[in-house]
């Protein structure tokens, strides 16, 4: 990126998206994605650029829609298996630490 | 003997060749090279040796196998193996081992696949070198010093270093056809939905596809028929069987259109070699020469593909990979409430490409920008669909390189994220689109290194694709 335009996106920025990503991010690490983050959005720039008011999104390459099976019982993955496979386990059910009186 | 897989298959299912001799010569090449290349996440030789077993068991007793009996397979790391680690090439899975299989690992079984080992990849497919994985880097066998190409690079390695005949690999934006051309190896990325994408962990789910790794077009053709095919179990899967495409190889392609896609072979084509576009132009006029019709295809919005790619691709990895919070599965940080849990264990857990790319999803997806960004990729995307639809009006196939260069040297591109990027720049439109293409060898570059050349098909074109791909090998042999 030239030294005289604008960032495309500022630190304060980068800082509030990994706090929405649930990431934490080093002093260096802020440093290096608003500088690259900036450089995909700069070269996103000619789409940004584009007049596409006309022109209807396309977020699938299929025709979606609801797909159904036949509401019949069937196997499953084992719970067991499942449970086993989890950092932590307890009566049949995932644990975590405390998730009550947290700020969000 | 023959190394290729519909050979072996044919031997074993006669009985002139057991399973387990043919996997301990694959083994063995294994044991010699792998601390080479790193092609292998995990290598399962006995397993294996107990697969192979039961196929020579089954043959002896006067079963039938099954198409691909006792061929040794190898399995992209993010394919969902019951019992066996599936790590994605990430921290965040390491030791995870899934509940159940991938709908194709299932398909395989059945079909008397030999499962030789799951292969290193770009964490969570995301990168076109192998050099973002967790647990080091995957070298290219035919120059170690070189890249394998990415994201499947241990796939491709695998099936060009001889350590198997076949192998699978997932393209979100060209992770199976890039490391194809830049290991020497036919690669294909299927019509959207025509393999199931069920128990392939999710990179980019309007994108992601599973497709296969040869070493010629006819064995390709063998595992792409064995895993496609409609599944209950995946709700984007096109409910129609999987397309007859041995049979139809040798149909050439007298009288087929065939359109050289201008935005990709030159200008618009950022940092293209030379000699990438000379085999291209070389691949068009061996198929002008078997009789096909060649000409100039435009398909212009496939300018803004690599755009919109990088923001569609990271907006939906920023969503799937929500999943890995430490609570149901892989690694968690212990911490004294769940959030500070979700937040140390995602941190320590995704390198930072990972990481980058779920900012800029993130980002792209967020209150102020999705319009921008985002929204407006999705429009860029019906562009590049529409623009297809009239280019193949006019042609049945059209031409590409597969990537703009040959393989690179190790470290060479990894300052930069977005000049790794740009090696995507000729196979993402096709992923936009959903439709099937495919990278088959065509020579080398100046440096001797392998070049591809890409054949793409409008959706469910695998078929036509497929003879293209067997003329221009038969024309090079």
């Amino acid at each position: 990126m030239l030294p005289d335009m604008p960032e495309r996106i500022s630190r304060e920025e980068v800082a509030h998206v990994a706090r929405l990503a649930r990431l934490r991010l080093t002093d260096d690490e802020l440093d290096a994605f608003t500088h690259q983050l900036g450089d995909v959005l700069a070269h996103a720039a000619d789409v940004e650029a584009l007049q596409l008011d006309d022109v209807p999104p396309m977020s699938h390459p299929l025709p979606l829609k609801n797909v159904l099976r036949p509401d019949v019982v069937d196997e499953s993955v084992d719970r067991a298996e499942v449970l086993a496979a989890a950092p932590s386990a307890e009566d049949g059910q995932f644990r975590v630490p405390p998730v009550l009186g947290e700020a969000p | 003997m023959s190394a290729r897989a519909r050979d072996i298959a044919a031997d074993v299912r006669a009985g002139r060749r057991s399973a387990v001799d043919v996997l301990e010569e694959h083994l063995a090449r294994i044991a010699e090279r792998e601390p080479e290349i790193n092609a292998f996440n995990l290598v399962l030789a006995d397993e294996a040796r107990a697969m192979a077993q039961a196929v020579d068991a089954a043959v002896a007793a006067g079963d039938d196998p099954g198409p691909l009996a006792g061929v040794p397979v190898a399995l992209k790391d993010n394919l969902c193996t019951r019992g066996i680690p599936t790590t994605c090439s990430s921290r965040i899975l390491e030791g995870w081992r899934p509940p159940y299989d991938a709908t194709v690992v299932e398909r395989m079984r059945a079909a008397g696949a030999v499962f030789v080992g799951k292969t290193n990849m770009d964490e969570f497919a995301m990168g076109s070198s192998t050099e973002n994985s967790a647990f080091g880097p995957t070298r290219n066998p035919v120059a170690p010093d070189r890249v394998p190409g990415g994201s499947s690079g241990g796939s491709a390695a695998a099936v060009a270093a001889g350590f198997a005949p076949l192998s699978l690999g997932s393209d979100t934006g060209g992770s199976i056809r890039q490391p194809a051309a830049l290991c020497g190896v036919v690669g294909v990325k299927p019509t959207y939905g025509a393999v199931s994408r069920y128990g392939l962990v999710a990179f980019a789910s309007s994108l992601d596809q599973i497709g296969p790794f040869a070493a010629d077009v006819a064995d390709a053709a063998l595992l792409h028929e064995v895993i496609g095919g409609h599944d209950p179990r995946d709700s984007t899967s096109i409910p129609e069987p999987a397309p007859s495409l041995l049979a139809r190889l040798g149909e050439g392609v007298a009288g087929l259109r065939v359109g050289v896609l201008k935005e990709l072979c030159g200008e618009g084509v950022e940092g293209i070699s030379p000699d990438v576009l000379a085999r291209t132009r070389a691949a068009a006029d061996a198929l002008a020469a078997a009789g096909a019709v060649v000409e100039e295809a435009s398909v212009p919005a496939a300018v803004y593909g690599l755009s919109a790619y990088y923001l569609i691709a990271p907006a939906e990895a920023s969503s799937n990979l929500a999943r890995y919070d430490g609570v149901r599965f892989g690694l968690r940080v212990d911490a004294a409430t769940t959030g500070e849990m979700n937040e140390l264990t995602r941190t320590a857990g995704f390198g930072a490409e990972v990481k980058r790319r779920i900012m800029l999803g993130t980002y792209a997806l967020s209150a102020g920008y999705y319009d921008a960004y985002y929204g407006k990729a999705l429009k860029v995307r019906t562009l590049i669909a529409r623009d297809f639809a009239a280019a193949y009006e006019r042609f049945d196939l059209l031409l590409s390189p597969t990537s703009p260069t040959t393989a690179f040297r190790l470290g060479d591109k990894t300052a930069d994220p977005m000049v790794m990027y740009l090696n995507d720049v000729c196979t993402i439109p096709s992923n936009l689109a959903g439709h099937p293409s495919m990278s088959v060898p065509y020579g080398t570059g100046d440096d001797g290194l392998p070049i591809g050349v890409q054949l793409l098909a409008p959706a469910q074109g695998e078929a036509v694709m497929y003879r293209a791909a067997a003329v221009l090998e038969g024309g090079l042999s």
